[in-house]
């Protein structure tokens, strides 16, 4: 702070925070405009130039939307989300309504159930790409743990997988795509199918895409662990699954877990590219049929997934790093 | 006595490195009672290390080999506990669980769970450390962590136990009172003991018989000096005792006419004494 105040200003600040500074002492209050006060102070200038410098961009849809424009959407958004569910509720009461009475007249009569057929809103996409998203991710961790820990544990093998590990990790999602699409409709047919295509292609996407760290940072933490401790391990001839268990895997956990949230990142931006470009359902098509419809409102609307992009990441990694200081022995 | 317990039959290991092969040790041979408390002492780099790993089975020799109780050692074995130079204590596991991991492993079977934790405690006691017991490595001393160590290689009541440079990280208190408690509970068990060390008079206050071991490469027993001192012996009446002191000074002699001529170590016997006072009995080259 000292840094960033001449001495006049700091007395001021002193006197107008006395009630605290009784309360807290100096370095305590200190640490804490250190984790509150200077983010907030950034993202205030953040929005003042953006209000400032967007209506300065015009494009064919208008200007560029400003922070009061993005919050304005944002409320409709929600407000839209309402709606609609206030809709759906209707729909499914009085469907209920309708099967009561027929199976009421012929209790043998088949009632069919349907689904509300209305237009999936913001949020409703917002938890399609969060559960795609984590589908990927978990499907990219089953494979790039166990793999990353033959791969550490046998040096052979690693020297003969190393090279296609190098060759696939900076493959851009755009490019696995197609095949993936392609595959899939192949592949999986079924007359009553579990999951949507469009939901598997963008799930398999982003598990192409995300589980190279992963894979990469199990292996590198697997052969990395202490000789002295592999050694106890022989002295103790703990079986295979136990020094994998008790030995290999605890001791390669924190790399383990940078490599997850590495990965988590990466799953997050990928599933966003490949919806737009899957035309799937999530945020990546939101933005992409917000785009196409060319509205006056499609660039604040736009802007607010965006934001709502970049957000949900940062509270994924949080996430991560919250259950990685559960399990990491090393935090 | 005809059937040594163990026996190291010339023993050489070579090392491959980049620079083709290093003979680290040279037709090394040995035998040692059941029950003996046997030190290794030698200078810096000779091989000790590497003699205890071969005893232990994590390294292979390239030519002789071990014999323990009439079997080869071809592979580690709980039997055989190690105590690491540097405490190999699990980072992630507590102070109990480090314990409780090699307990585990070699009495499940024999113990109940109540019986494996009193066992755990007991030991833990032994080396003073019972009360860190849910303390994790990071959060303890490297002499705390060393103690655990030993801790655990007691716990699995091995019938050799294998240290190498047990008490070297320790302070002087802890570590008299540690050579104590090692004393009598090797009496109490009747283990055999195989010790690496730098300290001149922790070797000849514990062992039944001192192993020296000439400079590397290519390091051979260079002399084998029996240790006849009754048991149990205290350190303070030891230290005038003029067997005790005369054992010192041979060790010695041996480690200071070795560091100055490499080649000329035949048991030659000056009678004249080497000055030493016991302020230089403690080599203090370590790597
Ligand atoms: N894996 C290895 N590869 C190559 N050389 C080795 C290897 N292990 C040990 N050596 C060499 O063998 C010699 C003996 O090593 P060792 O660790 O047994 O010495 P030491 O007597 O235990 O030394 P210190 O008292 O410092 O622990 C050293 O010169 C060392 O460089
Ligand atoms: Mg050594």
């Amino acid at each position: 702070m000292s840094t960033l105040l001449n001495p006049s200003s700091e007395t001021r600040l002193r006197g107008g925070l006395k009630v605290l500074t009784d309360r807290f002492s100096v370095a305590e209050l200190a640490q804490a405009s250190k984790q509150l006060l200077l983010p907030m102070v950034g993202i205030l200038i953040f929005l003042g130039v953006w209000h400032l410098a967007a209506p300065q961009v015009n494009t064919s849809l208008g200007t560029f939307p400003g922070p009061v424009q993005v919050w304005e959407q944002s409320g409709q958004l929600w407000q839209e989300h309402l709606n609609q569910r206030e809709r759906a509720d209707k729909f499914v009461t009085m469907q209920e309504e309708r099967n009561a009475r027929i199976l009421a007249e012929d209790p043998n009569a088949k009632v069919r159930i349907r689904g509300y057929p209305g237009a999936p809103t913001f949020l409703d996409q917002v938890v399609t790409s969060l559960v795609t998203v984590m589908a990927g991710f978990l499907l990219a961790t089953a494979i790039a743990v166990p793999l990353g820990i033959v791969l550490g544990l046998n040096r052979h093998l690693q020297a003969a997988i190393n090279p296609l590990i190098q060759i696939f990790k900076p493959v851009s999602p755009l490019a696995w795509l197609p095949l993936v699409t392609m595959v899939v409709s192949a592949t999986y047919v079924s007359d009553d199918p579990m999951f949507e295509k469009s939901f598997l292609t963008s799930m398999i996407t982003v598990t192409l895409c995300s589980l190279w760290p992963t894979l990469i940072n199990t292996g590198v933490g697997v052969a990395a662990v202490n000789p002295d401790l592999l050694n106890v391990s022989r002295v103790l001839q703990l079986s295979f699954w136990t020094h994998v268990r008790k030995v290999v895997l605890p001791s390669s956990i924190p790399i383990i877990f940078t490599g997850l949230r590495v990965s988590l990142g990466i799953a997050w931006m990928v599933l966003i590219a490949a919806e737009m470009l899957a035309q799937s359902p999530g945020l990546g098509k939101f933005v992409w049929d917000e785009f196409q419809n060319g509205s006056s409102q499609s660039l604040s609307r736009i802007m607010a997934a965006v934001l709502a992009i970049g957000f949900i990441g940062f509270v994924l990694d949080r996430i991560m790093l919250v259950i990685q200081k559960k399990i990491a022995w090393n935090e | 006595m005809t059937k040594p317990h163990l026996e190291l039959t010339g023993v050489e290991m070579a090392f491959d490195t980049p620079k083709g092969s290093f003979v680290a040790l040279d037709n090394i041979n040995l035998k040692i009672k059941k029950g003996e408390f046997v030190s290794l002492i030698g200078h810096s780099g000779c091989g000790k290390s590497t003699v205890l790993n071969i005893v232990a089975g994590l390294l292979q020799a390239s030519k002789g080999g071990c014999i323990l109780d009439g079997h080869e050692i071809n592979a580690p074995g709980p039997e055989r506990a190690v105590v690491f130079q540097n405490h190999a204590l699990m980072p992630w596991l507590t102070v109990y669980e480090n314990v409780d991991l090699a307990v585990q492993q070699v009495f499940r079977k024999a113990m109940t769970k109540q019986e494996r934790r009193s066992w755990i405690h007991h030991n833990l006691e032994l080396v003073n450390m019972a009360h860190a017991a849910n303390k994790r490595p990071g959060e303890i001393s490297g002499g705390m962590a060393q103690r655990v160590g030993i801790a655990r290689a007691l716990a699995m009541k091995p019938s050799v136990l294998l240290m190498d440079e047990p008490f070297g990280a320790l302070d002087a208190l802890t570590r008299a009172h540690l050579q104590d408690s090692l004393m009598s509970i090797q009496q109490d068990l009747n283990n055999t003991v195989i010790m690496i060390t730098h300290d001149v008079d922790e070797a000849v206050l514990l062992s039944d018989r001192i192993i020296m071991m000439t400079n590397g490469p290519a390091a051979a027993v260079g002399e084998d000096l029996a240790i006849n001192l009754e048991r149990p012996r205290n350190r303070v009446t030891l230290a005038d005792d003029p067997t005790y002191v005369h054992y010192r000074q041979e060790v010695l002699k041996f480690l200071y006419e070795k560091q100055r001529k490499l080649e000329n170590i035949a048991p030659h016997r000056n009678k004249k004494a080497t000055g030493t006072t016991s302020k230089h009995s403690a080599l203090t080259a370590k790597t």
